[in-house]
């Protein structure tokens, strides 16, 4: 029973990271045979990123290029990589393990994941193209004081960039050791290399296809995988559900809502945790910017969802058919156990499905998806932080405008090759560290750190300088303080008996705090600059909604 | 040279107007989106048993299954439904306001 509920922690966060893969969802893994299959495809898979990197080095030649591919990818191919954004390893694994285990449960979960999106259309995706130009910091200090919010800003988006990161590159080399056999600290390294080859030479343009590449596959491997293993049930979902139920353990009860839903604050704090967090993300803020205008931005959140959507219902699926082909063949279990462990750990089922209905070639193409997914993901990152240090605080704050184009460029570039060495240290310091706090702190503070300044900074005039200062780090101070008490650090880091904090996602309550602070200094707060900050917000207002004045595609 | 066309914009009674539509449109989508999802969620909390009724006599598959799948299909119809409009109706209305603001 422990065992298990282990295992649905360890699920739970690896869902929480939506899109991320928490090392602790594979846990410090068994080191697997050399896998050349899968090597192999993720070999053609970097052979033809590579392409494209060097096709999109010759079109990026300014910083908007750089940062945001000069404004020109179109609302679906931008939708396609934001669903890339979404469509993690860890949701592939970490949400079909949920449902594998139990049932409907994980469904459930499922959607408190997806309803975010539409959320962020309606009432964000506008006014972020309208007002962003390269960076999140761009929309949070577009009428507060330049040098206190976006250096506050800037440092926001840094860490979020690096906390993600170093959960990335942990499981990246777990995921990797599991699947192709590879040396942990050889795939950490590979995984820095490619993305800053990827990053200083292609910018967002490969960035994007990367990501576009990816999602692509995910998505055709999901539906492959998911037509191979339905055919064995006659296509038909009760014959499914009642297989599933007749060799589940808890039976009929997986198909109702179960003891994972027990505690519904977690489920909300999650969520919230999960859908303003997503919206505070540097790396998928950035992804409005790259598209001409706010029609293309609308469009590709139509486009996102939809896959994301399809892509969540599929994965579930999975996880339903797995209980019945995985779950009854001792081929997948440890010493042939049904009742023990599985093979290379719980989040696995989708895998060992993958080799159950489409051979070893269909594993290896899965495989080689899962490492790709991990590869995009921290290109992005690595982007996001990059122009967070080069735009924001060198050019910015540093230089108040008057670096050149050149100078900036050069920067974001060693800011990447930075980024990518302290990645790959990381990576490695953390190999045998229990990480998951990370993945609630990463969440946390995007949730309610960022995304407060940013939404009253587009909804609300009477947000000023200080209050946007003191209640973003009322945010940030709770969000950790919060993980620090919770069980992943009080507990399993520092090794005491009772967690203070008894919910994994500090949101529920950081995220109100940071609202009522940022109210409370700004409603209090009379000084000259608070005049100028509420001034500035009618002008902000129009641009905002009808997008006058907004960063435009560069001409190619 | 943007402050005077900002102004032009404000002083025009119809982007008041389009901003009222679009913001009642944009808070009533979101609204729908939210109560079907926490919706959900209290049933889960509070009437559990309601999502595990078979869909069929002597079925396996509960009632849960297709209403998580109605919301998250019928949330991206939503989305849909807002592109259209807002790329539509609303730009329209939107570029005549600027049209209007920069002669």
């Amino acid at each position: 029973m422990i065992k298990h509920k282990h295992l649905l922690s360890a699920a739970l966060l690896a869902l929480a990271s939506a899109s991320a893969l928490a090392a602790d969802a594979v846990g410090v893994a068994q080191k697997q045979p050399l896998n050349l299959t899968a090597i192999g495809m993720f070999f053609v898979f970097v052979v033809a990123t590579m392409g494209i990197t060097y096709w999109a080095a010759s079109r990026t030649k300014s910083t908007a290029d750089f940062y945001t591919a000069g404004g020109g990818i179109t609302g679906f191919q931008n939708g396609l990589a934001i669903a890339g954004d979404y469509m993690s390893a860890a949701t592939l694994l970490g949400l079909s393990a949920m449902v594998f285990a139990k049932g409907l449960d994980g469904f459930i979960y499922a959607i408190g994941f997806f309803v975010g999106w539409p959320v962020i259309l309606f009432l964000m995706a506008e006014r972020l193209r309208n007002l962003g130009k390269f960076t999140f910091a761009d929309i949070a200090s577009y009428r507060l004081d330049q040098g206190t919010i976006r250096t506050f800003a800037a440092f926001g988006s840094l860490t979020v960039v690096c906390f993600y990161l170093i959960v990335q590159m942990v499981g990246a080399g777990q995921l990797i050791k599991l699947l192709f056999g590879l040396d942990y600290a050889t795939a950490v390294v590979v995984v820095g290399v490619l993305m800053v080859i990827y990053v200083t030479f292609g910018g967002m343009i490969a960035t994007t296809w990367v990501q576009i590449i990816k999602a692509c596959l995910m998505l055709f491997g999901g539906t492959v995988l998911l037509f191979l293993s339905l055919s064995q049930f006659g296509f038909s979902l009760e014959a499914v559900a009642k297989k599933a139920v007749e060799v589940h353990k808890d039976g009929i009860k997986i198909m109702g809502p179960g003891s994972l839903m027990a505690d519904p604050i977690t489920a909300v704090s999650l969520s919230l945790g999960l859908v303003f967090g997503t919206a505070g993300l540097p790396h998928i803020m950035m992804r409005f910017f790259t598209v001409p205008n706010a029609k293309e931005a609308r469009k590709s959140v139509f486009v996102a969802s939809g896959c994301i959507g399809y892509f969540f219902m599929v994965v579930c699926a999975l996880g339903l058919i797995a209980i019945t082909i995985v779950g009854t063949n001792p081929e997948y279990y440890e010493g042939g156990n049904l009742a023990g462990k599985m093979l290379g750990g719980g989040n696995m089922p989708v895998m060992h499905l993958s080799k159950a209905v489409g051979g070893n070639l269909f594993l290896g193409f899965m495989s080689a998806v899962a490492f790709a997914t991990i590869l995009a993901v921290v290109s992005g990152l690595a982007l996001a932080g990059a122009s967070a240090i080069a735009h924001d605080i060198y050019a910015r704050v540093i230089c108040k405008g008057s670096a050149t184009e050149a100078q900036e460029m050069r920067v974001s570039k060693i800011a990447t090759v930075g980024l990518g060495v302290v990645a790959v240290l990381l990576g490695i310091l953390f190999e045998k560290q229990n990480i998951a706090f990370l993945v609630g702190l990463t969440f946390g503070i995007a949730a309610s750190t960022n995304f407060p300044i940013l939404i009253l900074s587009m909804y609300w005039r009477g947000l000023t300088t200080r209050g946007a200062l003191l209640g973003g780090l009322a945010g940030l101070i709770s969000a950790v303080t919060f993980v620090v008490l919770s069980k992943a650090v009080w507990v399993v880091v520092l090794g005491n008996a009772q967690a203070i904090f008894p919910y994994e996602q500090p949101a529920l309550f950081s995220m109100p705090l940071a609202f009522f602070f940022t109210w409370l200094f700004s409603v209090t707060d009379s000084s000259a600059r608070a005049k100028i900050d509420k001034a500035g917000f009618d002008d902000q207002y129009v641009r905002s909604q009808t997008g006058i004045g907004a960063a435009s595609a560069s001409a190619h | 040279m943007s402050a005077e066309i900002y102004k032009k914009v404000r002083a025009n009674p119809r982007f008041a107007e389009l901003e009222g539509k679009r913001s009642r449109f944009a808070y009533l989508l979101t609204a729908i989106v939210m109560a079907s999802y926490y919706g959900m969620m209290m049933l889960v909390a509070f009437a559990p048993e309601v999502l595990r009724t078979p869909i069929s006599e002597g079925g396996m598959l509960t009632i849960g299954v297709p209403i998580g799948a109605a919301i998250i299909i019928g949330s991206w119809l939503l989305t849909g439904w807002f592109v259209n409009r807002s790329n539509g109706e609303f730009d329209q209305m939107n570029n005549e306001i600027i049209r209007e603001a920069s002669k």
